[in-house]
């Protein structure tokens, strides 16, 4: 099985839960031995002159020169080929931007990359209540991008040899479909997130155009979880039949590293949000209920660890509601600082109005702290050991989160039971099932 | 000659109402539920299996004896929500072919807290029997099974000779739960245990079409009670009243199998019913049944897990107990009569976290969607009790 893979994301380059899970399947279909050449945006170094790379796994000497994207070893079938792009599809512009700032080196040298193509030109998405607009933006021409994408991927996948194409998300539908329509190959699209996901009711018509025509063009779609299918079924009419299910996983990299470190002594319980801090997260409800906690305990502190267009409203609303030397905004986070946030947390809480999947609790129980995760997300569909409640529901988040930080015993059963459910996790387990999608799509070929 | 010895047992749980940590309200229990459940377990399974029960203690002409314990709680539910149910239980205590067993009457876990409540519950249950059927128990039955030779001893000290308990293979060994046996040490308790396979043929396996067995009949049945005799002298047909019609669901056929039991199991004039007492009166012990560590006949492990396998349980439990002294010495009733219905065994139940296969049994009548949801909400309501004990 040869899979011709179009991303968008990719670690070190990464914004948010696609790339690592774009990361956690490649990984999973390469220890299953499926060879894959994964096709990746990227902003250009100006020392660059070629417009595509390609870099040979484990052998970094392979690499152009002035590239400073390195290869992790461990893949053996997977081959990357980057096209320029210079896209964010995810993370908005705006009065909020600075926060992002050194989020990762290849997004700093995206926005540089940026600068030098051409000036930014925001589209605004969505407006949610004629306000400045909570994950309203898009940057740059986006569309155009997304079209320059489609034709770059052609161009390399005439040079390249494949059964099946594979497509994440929609900025790489178009791609995806060019592709297909090119070579003749299956199609099979991936869908981490909608547009109704991302922008609530305020659908943005062109994203929600390609979302559609990419689903109804591929020979199988996959959601990321039933509530996302149910998306899929309800809002782009898509036949059922094509449409299933395959659950993200985690990785297992780096889980002994935070195990071994012991917890951060402190005075305060702490409970913490960690995300972007847009519209989809939920991040006022994760106030709303900080004010009710504080009503019945006084020892606690929240940190809300992240950035977005909303996070200046949120630093406002958490002064108007009078607790603002309770709530703690520390920007964005990486690395060892995530990691050691993780440390000081007794809960978690993920109240997203709106969570395809979510992977970011499943990394919170793999440091040993509980979750408290909203219903409306695709990982509760797997999660037997976390808190759950209705995002709205903000009287029974508090709730839960008193007992929690009241009731030692229940937040040591939900650690406890939650660490061993999340290591029964494996990215391994979500190829396979993507690889019985594949024969799926094949199977029907041939019939 | 093979005595058949059926003992039902029948108990509602006080349910608890959604309680927050912003809650004020000194109303626990969710009233509305409980008697809607109540009322729809009286129509699927309470009234009709009594009618049937009856019937055949007046065909049998007395030859058809069973046992039932009830717990105080239920007894309390049918007096608020059902009282034809409980109506028609006097009316089987009338005909003095039934039998009925003492236990704890808020169906708890006190036996391993406070041996003082423990003995006041089994006291406050037999006045309980006694004004509603006429009859002292004589036999007692511990919540859910829950039995060890601690518990015989405690019996034997409350005075009672013969105690109820699960037939456990791996305490059993080769041995058969057709006799009767006694607790090690010289007791003079004899005790009646629980014959699993043949109970849990009815209780579990009655309707399910993929076992070997499917269909059961009575014939096939009284056959298999047949088959004790000359290596046995009772079966112990042990289970929970809800069997009747609530977890074999009328159209399994359970109602007919029960009305034919009787007659197909009296054809062998060898064969006869017995109530827990005659059984103990009948027969003599076969050597001890040694049982130092805690057993029960719940889930498929048969021991304690299932209330008090993880630290959400065992943490609940203790708080619970901690305000014994205080809320007896408070000398307020309300508050007494709400933490003994907090003692009922079904609340730790709902915090069970063990495998899927028993976390199954454990949805019925569940009223949380997780273990972690039935903590809080359990220790909200003690949270609550605890803050009306008088200060100190």
């Amino acid at each position: 099985m040869r899979v011709f893979m179009l991303g968008w994301e990719f670690p070190p380059f990464i914004s948010g839960g696609l790339g690592t899970a774009c990361f956690g399947l490649t990984r999973g279909l390469d220890q299953l031995g499926t060879e894959v050449t994964f096709v990746l945006p990227r902003a250009v170094d100006e020392s660059l002159s070629s417009h595509v790379e390609l870099v040979t796994p484990g052998s970094e000497s392979s690499a152009r020169p002035g590239t400073s994207f390195v290869m992790p070893a461990s893949f053996a079938h997977i081959r990357f080929r980057t096209v320029e792009a210079t896209l964010r599809p995810y993370v908005s512009p705006g009065v909020d931007d600075d926060e992002d700032d050194g989020d990762a080196t290849g997004k700093a040298a995206k926005r540089k990359g940026d600068a030098k193509l051409k000036p930014r030109q925001p589209v605004r998405v969505i407006s949610a209540g004629g306000q400045s607009g909570p994950g309203g933006h898009y940057e740059g021409d986006l569309f155009a991008e997304v079209q320059r994408y489609a034709g770059l991927a052609c161009d390399v996948a005439a040079e390249e040899d494949f059964d099946l194409v594979h497509a994440h998300d929609w900025m790489t539908y178009l791609a995806g479909v060019a592709v297909a329509d090119q070579t003749g190959k299956p199609l099979v699209v991936h869908v981490h997130s909608t547009e109704f996901d991302r922008s609530g009711v305020h659908v943005n018509q062109r994203v929600y155009d390609i979302e559609r025509a990419g689903m109804h063009r591929a020979d199988r779609v996959i959601a990321v979880s039933h509530l996302t299918r149910s998306i899929v079924l309800q809002h782009y009419g898509v036949d059922p039949r094509k449409v299933e299910v395959v659950y993200n996983a985690i990785d297992d990299n780096g889980r002994d590293e935070g195990r071994a470190l012991p917890p951060i002594a402190h005075d305060e319980k702490i409970v913490l949000f960690l995300g972007r801090i847009t519209m989809q997260k939920g991040p006022e409800y994760f106030l709303a209920a900080a004010k009710r906690v504080l009503e019945v305990m006084e020892n606690v502190r929240f940190i809300m660890a992240g950035s977005g267009d909303m996070i200046r409203r949120m630093i406002q609303l958490a002064h108007e509601m009078g607790i603002g030397h309770k709530v703690l905004f520390t920007g964005f986070l990486r690395g060892d600082d995530v990691r050691r946030v993780y440390r000081m947390a007794d809960l978690y809480v993920m109240p997203s109005v709106s969570e395809p999947f979510g992977i970011a609790p499943l990394e919170a129980l793999a440091n040993d702290v509980p979750v408290l995760i909203s219903k409306q997300s695709g990982v509760s569909e797997i999660l037997r050991h976390a808190l759950k409640v209705d995002f709205w529901d903000v009287d029974e988040m508090a709730n839960k989160i008193v007992a929690v930080l009241r009731h030692p015993p229940l937040q040591a059963t939900l650690r406890d039971h939650g660490s061993i459910e999340v290591r029964g996790l494996s990215w391994v387990d979500s190829a396979r099932n993507c690889l019985r999608v594949y024969e799926a799509a094949l199977a029907e070929r041939r019939d | 000659m093979a005595s058949v010895c059926f003992y039902f047992q029948v108990h509602q749980p006080f349910r608890l109402r959604r309680y927050s940590v912003f809650d004020r309200s000194s109303e626990y229990f969710d009233h509305e539920r409980n008697r809607e459940i109540c009322r729809k377990v009286a129509e699927k399974c309470y009234l009709p299996t009594n009618t049937i029960i009856e019937e055949l203690i007046k065909r049998h002409a007395g030859r058809f004896r069973v046992a039932y314990s009830l717990s105080g709680l239920v007894i309390e539910q049918f007096q608020l929500y059902a009282p034809q149910v409980l109506r028609s239980f006097q009316r089987l205590a009338a005909t003095g072919a039934v039998e009925f067993l003492a236990e704890t009457y808020h169906h708890s876990l006190s036996f391993l807290y406070s041996r003082e409540e423990f003995a006041a519950q089994i006291e406050l249950h037999q006045q309980l029997i006694r004004d509603l059927f006429g009859q002292t128990p004589r036999v007692f039955r511990n919540t859910e099974l829950i039995y060890s030779n601690d518990i015989a001893r405690a019996a034997h000290a409350l005075g009672f000779n013969v105690v109820m308990c699960e037939g456990a293979d791996q305490l059993l060994g080769y041995r058969s739960p057709t006799y009767l046996y006694t607790p090690p040490g010289g007791s003079k308790v004899k005790l009646l245990l629980k014959n699993y396979r043949l109970s849990d043929d009815i209780a579990f396996r009655f309707g399910n079409r993929q076992w070997s067995e499917w269909p059961l009949t009575a014939d096939k049945f009284a056959r298999w009670v047949n088959n004790v005799s000359g290596s046995g002298h009772v079966v112990n047909l042990f289970m929970d009243y809800e069997t009747f019609g609530e977890h074999q669901w009328e159209e399994t056929g359970i109602f007919e199998f029960l009305r034919h039991l009787p007659e197909h199991v009296l054809s062998l004039p060898a064969n006869d019913f017995k109530t827990p007492s005659e059984c103990a009166a009948a027969y003599g012990t076969s050597g001890t049944y040694d049982v130092p560590h805690m057993i029960s006949w719940a889930d498929s492990d048969r021991d304690l897990s299932a209330w008090l396998g993880n630290a959400m349980q065992s943490n609940a439990l203790h708080q619970l107990y901690q305000l014994e002294a205080a809320v007896k010495s408070s000398g307020d009733p309300d508050l007494l009569n709400d933490w003994r219905k907090l003692q009922g065994s079904d609340h730790f139940y709902y915090m069970c976290t063990k495998h899927l296969a028993d976390g199954e049994v454990h949805q019925y009548f569940n009223p949380y969607d997780s273990p972690y949801d039935s903590f809080i909400n359990y220790m909200n309501v003690l949270d609550h009790l605890r803050s009306r004990l008088p200060a100190h």
